[in-house]
């Protein structure tokens, strides 16, 4: 079947039922998507498929057939990524990619980005290093960034 | 975070953007099972399916096909069946008994998964069940005990002509849960060693386990450490038990065998927090001078020895608080029961005992109905006081500091005197102070003489130890410290990667010792080759005084070379450098173990944190309104890594006052073993957080620094018993404040 990920179309023989998550990772090399639960709760294996967040672990691949898949390798240093380096929003990383494409989900929405706009955009991404504080900074400050 | 102004021109201080951070936010750095390794297999555990019993047999289908699945078992061990660590009284495999439900005692490994799970299924094993223990108030098996005493002479009087106030603190398990579960992956070599690469803090203990569990000498055995993410304590002493299976998997097959738990697995087999109950008795004047203290701590250590000895060690040290007590006698015992081994998890005792001590402190305000910001005020530590080991207090001591700058950033005062509300939902304000001895316990790095050092490279030096960056930030700031000590830009000092069969054993990962013990060991490992080079390039140019700086040698104000070019002579001349210090350990700090009094730590962190909270009468649920915390850190390396540790560490602890919980059935089951059951905090848990960093330097850290990594973990879950005791009037003494516990203790 066919799946365009990261604006490249990418042929893949896997069975229908096969996990998003492995098929990204496995079968296309993109090891940015984590798994963290393989259940849906930690957010480790967020990717966009046109546009929405969704947990990889969660999505056959024949779900995604035709649809528009992003992954964090499809971002290049954006500056929501230059943010979380520059205010230390990540510390041990494994929750990263997937917290980058829920705050890249957000800015994409216009949505103003308040405290509590920001850790709602966030809710489903779970990280145990940083306790937030310094992700929605990031987030924030990216916001404002693309304002200007 | 409050900015801390600067005057030097150095990278000490200062917070770029970590060294690993691009590759982290791009999704680049490859973690263990990013990695793929040529003609890999997949490993699996057969575990125990009861909590205590006597193995009989291993019963393999017959009817299934094996012939491309590797099997192993006890009697494949080489070496000696054990899991190296303090006791060896830990089996890679169970082969007679087994001890807890999830004990390992078969492996299996295929090139197929779906094929490895279903052969699971194919092994049974067969067991005679026995009475497990699981209340460690019933264990009669005593793994260690501790009694520390000051002045006990004094104690009955001091009990029978002051008021007395007595109180009981119950504590569970709590899970690391990092979010990159347990994974390594063993190689077998041609020279018959083994080299291990893995999710890991201390590859030196998975080094040592592998060498008595194959009987391999020292240069046949690597363990290097791959970008790990998380660890908390959760990867101390574990990764030599995966490392272990792999490795035994490996040798068998000849082949890769690269294990990954499951999140269920993982959560169910791994260590944990050790539970706790702690009886307090204490003697206070009325004017709340606190007189007498009497403790009676007992921990759950689960089914094997581990790290309780020191975990247990560690939380009696901590017993009594930051407060001075005239007389005091505090008991511990760390017990068996026939649950997983409990472990190393941040603040490895401390929490624990702060949790009691603490709220033993709301009850004794309560009790005497003073404020009790005032009465710790009254009794906290200050430099001359003497613990109740003996150790006086010299300096670096800011546990006053640390609670006037959090009562004034979180407006305490006037929070505490407004109304909490008279309808369902009331709100209140507490604030718990803390501390936190940095650094091994009592002799422990005398004993451990840990080494680091540094080497030249064409453009710099490159930073040599085995402690690993777990996300707190250890390459960062060990090279913003050598840059400094070398006078040369942050980029042209790299970090050698955690191998061990490349870098000398600076020690493990754990125990807030990484910048304090072996950042300061780093620190004069590049003092002292900045001296060679010196001399170097004094004799080179002729000149006398001659100093790097900003990368450029120069003597008496005249730029003689850059660095890199000197570098690159000397090591043309010369041949290689490198520079391999001991940690020196300050003479005046003196621990003696058999009488078990002395100086415990060489120095303490201290925090203070402030937690506003409001409770919904109807529901009973706790929300938390505002977070402020203040801690004096010593030298802050990286401010925005240091808030960064204070910030998440406050996090995991708000998630152990209010969420985190374990369940277990009566065999012996642990029964919520995945992130749907076992909450952890998320980004709508907790609020915005105000952090404040103090300088309180410790003489003999490097630029001051001293421990800070576990430090945040032990005071925020009494703040909020503290906060929900000011709203309610209830003081609820167990953990977590669920809405039954509340319910139980505001509505008896």
């Amino acid at each position: 079947m066919k799946l365009l990920v990261n604006g490249e179309e990418r042929n893949v023989d896997a069975p229908p039922l096969r996990r998003l998550l492995d098929v990204l990772r496995e079968d296309l090399g993109l090891t940015g998507v984590k798994e963290g639960c393989g259940e849906g709760e930690c957010g480790a294996c967020s990717v966009l498929i046109d546009g929405e967040l969704v947990n990889s672990c969660l999505v056959a691949v024949c779900q995604a057939e035709g649809s528009q898949v992003l992954t964090v390798e499809g971002l290049n240093l954006t500056p929501l990524q230059r943010a979380f380096l520059d205010h230390g929003a990540a510390q041990c990383g494994i929750c990263t990619p997937g917290m980058v494409m829920a705050a890249h989900r957000f800015l994409l929405s216009g949505a103003p980005a308040t405290d509590e706009n920001v850790r709602e955009a966030i809710a489903g991404n779970l990280c145990r290093c940083t306790g937030y504080a310094k992700i929605v900074e990031a987030i924030q400050s990216a916001a404002a960034g693309a304002q200007r | 975070m409050e900015r801390i102004e600067l005057e030097h021109q150095g990278m000490v201080g200062r917070s770029p953007p970590r060294k690993d951070g691009a590759d982290k936010v791009t999704g680049r750095a490859r973690y263990l099972d990013d990695l793929t390794f040529e003609r890999q297999l997949y490993g699996r555990t057969v575990r125990s399916h009861v909590a205590h019993g006597r193995i009989k047999s291993i019963v393999w289908d017959p009817d299934f096909d094996w012939s491309d699945v590797t099997r192993a078992t006890a009697a494949d061990i080489p070496g000696e069946n054990v899991v190296h660590l303090i006791e060896d009284d830990q089996p890679l495999l169970a082969h007679e008994m087994v001890r807890h439900r999830e004990e390992p005692i078969a492996l299996l490994a295929c090139a197929d998964r779906e094929k490895l799970e279903e052969a699971l299924l194919h092994v049974r094993v067969e067991i005679e069940e026995l009475e497990p223990v699981l209340d460690p108030l019933q264990s009669t098996h005593v793994f260690k005990s501790y009694r520390i005493e000051q002045e006990p002479a004094g104690l009955a009087e001091a009990f029978a002509r002051h008021r007395v106030v007595e109180g009981t603190y119950r504590v569970g398990h709590q899970e690391q849960m990092y979010i990159e579960p347990q994974a390594v992956c063993a190689l077998p070599r041609p020279d018959g060693g083994i080299t291990v690469y893995g999710s890991m803090q201390c590859p030196f203990y998975v080094h040592r386990a592998l060498q008595r569990l194959f009987r391999l000498e020292d240069d046949r055995v690597a363990v290097i450490q791959v970008v790990t993410g998380g660890g908390f304590g959760g990867k101390e002493d574990y990764p030599s038990m995966i490392a272990g299976h792999a490795a035994l998997l490996a040798r068998k097959s000849g082949r890769p065998v690269k294990m990954v738990y499951r999140r269920e697995e993982d959560v169910a087999a791994t260590t944990k927090r050790h539970p706790a109950v702690m009886h307090y008795r204490s003697a206070v004047a009325d004017d709340g001078t606190l007189l007498a203290l009497q403790a009676d701590i007992v921990m759950d250590g689960g089914a094997y020895v581990t790290l309780s000895p020191v975990v247990a060690s560690r939380g009696v040290l901590h017993a009594a608080g930051a407060y001075r007590w005239k007389h005091a006698r505090i008991d511990c015992r760390v017990v068996r029961t026939h649950t997983p081994p409990n472990g190393a998890f941040r603040g490895f005792g401390v929490p624990q005992t702060m949790f009691a001590i603490e709220s033993h402190m709301e009850r004794i305000a309560s009790e005497l109905q003073i404020d009790p910001l005032e009465l710790r005020r009254k009794n906290v530590l200050r430099v001359g006081d003497v613990l109740p080991t003996g150790q006086k207090l010299e300096s670096s001591v800011s546990a006053r500091e640390v609670l006037d700058a959090v009562a004034a950033k979180s407006d305490y005062a006037r929070k505490r005197s407004a109304s909490v509300g008279a309808g369902s939902k009331r709100r209140g304000i507490g604030i718990a102070l803390a501390f936190h001895g940095a650094g091994f316990t009592g002799s422990g790095e005398v004993k451990l003489k840990p080494r680091a050092g540094v080497e030249l490279t064409e453009r710099g030096a490159r930073v040599l130890s085995v402690s690993t960056d777990i996300g707190q930030g250890t390459i960062t700031v060990f090279a913003q410290m050598a840059a400094d000590a070398l006078g040369v830009a942050l980029d042209d000092v790299e970090v050698a990667d955690p191998d061990t069969s490349l870098v000398p054993d600076s020690g493990p990962t754990v125990a807030s010792r990484t910048v304090m013990v072996v950042g300061g060991t780093v620190t004069r490992a590049a003092q002292s080759m900045a001296r060679i080079l010196a001399a170097y390039v004094a004799e080179v140019f002729s000149v006398a005084e001659v100093e790097c700086r900003g990368g450029i040698f120069s003597a008496g104000g005249k730029s003689l070379a850059p660095f890199a070019a000197v570098a690159r002579r000397y090591l043309q001349e010369r041949g290689p450098l490198s520079v391999i210090e001991n940690y020196r350990h300050p003479p005046e700090i003196a621990w003696d173990d058999a009488s078990y009094r002395g100086d415990a730590y060489p120095c303490y962190g201290w925090a203070a944190t402030a937690v506003e909270v409001e409770v919904d009468l109807d529901t009973y649920e706790v929300s938390l309104l505002g977070v402020t915390t203040a801690t004096d850190v010593g030298r802050a390396i990286h401010p925005v890594l240091a808030a960064g540790q204070v910030e998440g560490g406050t996090v995991q602890a708000l998630g152990y006052a209010l969420l985190e919980e374990h369940f277990w059935d009566r065999s012996g089951k642990l029964l919520n073993t995945r992130m749907q059951n076992y909450v952890i905090p998320t980004a709508l848990d907790v609020p915005r957080m105000q952090t404040v960093l103090l300088e309180n330097p410790y003489p003999h850290g490097p630029y001051g620094a001293k421990g800070l990594g576990e430090l945040p973990m032990d005071g925020p879950a009494p703040a909020v018993v503290a906060a929900v005791l000011h709203a309610t009037g209830a003081l609820v003494s167990e953990l977590p404040l669920s809405p039954d516990r509340v319910m139980r203790a505001v509505a008896p």
